[in-house]
């Protein structure tokens, strides 16, 4: 017993209780996160640079020829269809959040300025839809915009598609797919903004010499744009990485990064191609988060956008 | 006493240090023509106001909340729009002009500064807004700044200040733009008592410095006596009376603008005979009795004698309760099977105890009569 004759001291015991305290309120979330993302985007790390065996599935030795596939170099030289669908993947994204941006300030601020026993109701109509499967809702614009429906029929009348065609699959199916599915995902940040403002501040503005418009440019928007950014955040990064609606709306040509990925871990079976696939589409996304919070510096007047 | 509302016994001294330009002096005076305003179906804000406010003038629209007085202001500001009426400034009818075009700047109850701005920032809106060179904007920013004493606080944050440095700021954003009338909500009403009165102060002096048209809401009376050169009180919507501050308080039209200058001592007139009225409290000789239904007996204007006091205007009366207060004491006395209420200035006199008889005594030049 002589190695007990240190008694614990108060500072030792507290430092234990802490510790404990420490681990009992992490453990549970650091292992979820630990068994769930970590070791998976490891393995999935560590795939993209394995070769690709008879079946498609990994195997040694280690090689780049999965990201050289991805650079669009093939058994038959270069073609540039893996390029054209980043390109695509890219343009979409930044065409729906644009066009969700615009439909949903308007909404948001309605709602935010309504009076306050219509606002709950307001806010579960846009939030309802989602509560269907996403699949499903998207069949239903299949449904709606296939060929000899009337809102086909429509544009067909308008000389916007060429006869018999439809408006699915085109692009402007996955843009319209898109839109649609991730504005509530903008009102709502947007709205938790406009909620937070102060409506006298609008009127100082406009006390101030300021027209309806620029009170909206310097008193409104730099408020709001900690929403704003969220909100971006949120329709953004799913919507570069959609499966769903293109595979379901976009046909041969509407193909994006997420279709691409998904294909090689399916059909194609090229579990490396897939993995490098899904390593670009990581890359790309920090690099839009990082200039987010670049931008956010900047409009935001000090104000520090959370990411 | 309902020709005395609009006549101008000025009682303040009209500010001498600072010569005024007389172009300024006319683009300041603001005119309002049957001005009605009612929100949803019945909730009638303004009911027909008539009101015309000199220019240089410090007024006070005065009156309890849910009388029309913000509303008023914020048609003035442009932020509302009256149903009916005509509004002008400096001669100059802006009734149908949008806020940003009105020579106007508003102080509001809440300052409403902008958040996401520096003091600096919030200073040059209206500036920037009027698209004034930087230059010119940063000098009248540093300015106005050492004018209120701010200068050192330029560069914070606005939630960094204090409910009184944010106040000032709010006022400074205001001044800066110099507008021909400066509106202010209640600018007061969020600060604690001893800030409050040091900035009602402070206000003042700014305002007789400028010469600028100040048009002030509070419901606050104390407040408005303190501050105004006229004052308008207002209740359901219709001014009820107009003038300097002593002549709202000791001439008020009616019944609800002497309630709300703090009188309680009303008392029915139950029978007249040329200047000699019959009240609740016995007969009194009143040396202007005009026609009122009521009998005003202002507190400060009774005098307490010790026993019986026989002569004209003297009523016994006997002590309820005594609220010593050091400067004065404040007496609840039982008159005729009524109260009255009574102040005692104390100049080492003998102040009367509780239930002690005692004989009231009033001057008859002190009593006014005044309309239900």
């Amino acid at each position: 017993m002589a190695d007990a004759g240190t008694l614990p001291t108060a500072r030792s015991r507290a430092m234990v209780r802490e510790a404990r305290h420490l681990l009992l309120t992490v453990a549970p979330g650091a292992t979820w996160i630990v068994i769930f993302l970590v070791l998976p985007s490891a393995y999935l790390m560590g795939v993209a640079f394995m070769s690709t065996g008879p079946y498609g599935l990994p195997e040694m030795p280690l090689s780049l020829e999965s990201f050289r596939r991805l650079a669009g170099f093939g058994f038959l030289g270069w073609s540039p269809g893996n390029l054209y669908t980043l390109l695509r993947s890219l343009v979409q994204t930044l065409v729906a959040t644009a066009l969700v941006v615009v439909i949903a300030y308007p909404i948001a601020y309605y709602i935010a300025t309504s009076r306050a026993r219509w606002r709950p109701i307001m806010l579960l109509a846009v939030v309802v839809p989602s509560w269907t499967n996403q699949v499903i809702r998207t069949f239903g614009w299949m449904n709606l915009l296939a060929p000899g429906t009337p809102l086909s029929q429509l544009a067909e009348g308008l000389g916007l598609i060429a006869p018999n065609m439809g408006l699915y699959p085109s692009n402007f199916a996955v843009t319209l797919g898109l839109v649609y599915n991730f504005l509530p995902f903008m009102v709502l940040p947007l709205y938790a903004a406009f909620e937070k403002l102060d409506t006298a501040q609008v009127e100082a503005a406009r006390d101030l010499y300021a027209s309806p418009l620029r009170a909206f440019r310097h008193a409104v928007f730099p408020q709001t744009l900690p929403g704003l950014l969220a909100g971006i955040v949120l329709v953004a990064i799913p919507a570069f990485g959609m499966y769903v609606i293109p595979e379901l709306l976009g046909g041969g040509k509407g193909m994006m990064l997420g279709n691409l990925v998904a294909n090689q871990f399916a059909g194609a079976a090229n579990w490396p191609l897939g993995a490098s696939g899904a390593i670009l589409m990581l890359i790309a996304t920090f690099i839009g988060l990082y200039a987010m919070r670049r931008i956010g510096r900047r409009l935001g007047g000090g104000e520090e956008v959370v990411i | 006493m309902s020709d005395a509302i609009t006549t101008d016994t000025a009682d303040k001294t009209a500010p001498t240090s600072v010569p005024q330009d007389t172009a300024r002096r006319d683009a300041s005076s603001i005119a309002l023509q049957g001005l009605h305003k009612r929100f949803g179906r019945d909730t009638v804000a303004l009911a027909g106001v008539d009101l015309d406010i000199r220019p240089g003038e410090f007024f006070t629209l005065l009156g309890p909340s849910g009388c029309g007085k913000t509303t008023l202001l914020r048609i003035l500001a442009g932020l509302e729009e009256a149903d009916k009426g005509q509004l002008a400034i400096g001669g100059r009818d802006i009734t149908e002009v949008p806020p940003h075009q009105r020579s106007v700047n508003t102080v509001f109850q809440s300052y409403a500064l902008f958040p996401h701005l520096s003091v600096r920032d919030n200073l040059a809106f209206g500036l920037k807004m009027r698209g004034l060179p930087v230059g010119e904007r940063n000098a009248r920013v540093a300015k106005i700044a050492a004018f209120i004493q701010l200068g050192d606080l330029i560069d914070r944050r606005v939630d960094q200040l204090s409910g009184g440095q944010r106040q000032r700021i709010a006022l400074a954003r205001a001044l800066v733009c110099e507008p021909d009338v400066l509106l202010l909500d209640e600018p007061l009403s969020a600060l604690d008592a001893g800030l409050r009165s040091q900035l009602q102060v402070e206000l003042l002096r700014v305002q007789k410095r400028l010469g600028m048209t100040f048009v002030f809401v509070t419901h606050d009376q104390q407040e408005a006596m303190v501050m105004s050169d006229r004052i308008a009180v207002l209740n359901g919507g219709l001014i009820q009376q107009v003038g300097p501050p002593r002549e709202v308080y000791e001439h008020p039209v009616n019944a609800f603008v002497a309630r709300f200058m703090g009188h309680d001592n009303l008392f029915p007139v139950i029978a007249r005979n040329g200047e000699t009225l019959t009240t609740p409290l016995g007969e009194l000789h009143v040396a202007n009795p005009g026609d009122g239904a009521l009998l005003l007996i202002r507190p400060e204007t009774l005098d307490l004698l010790p026993g019986d006091v026989e002569g004209v205007n003297h009523l016994p009366a006997r002590v309820i309760e005594r609220l010593y207060r050091g400067s004065h004491a404040e007496y609840r006395l039982a008159i005729a099977g009524t109260t009255l209420q009574a102040t005692l200035n104390n100049r080492g006199r003998h102040l009367p105890e509780v239930d002690e008889r005692v004989t009231v005594a009033v001057a008859a030049d002190d009593l006014v009569t005044l309309a239900e």
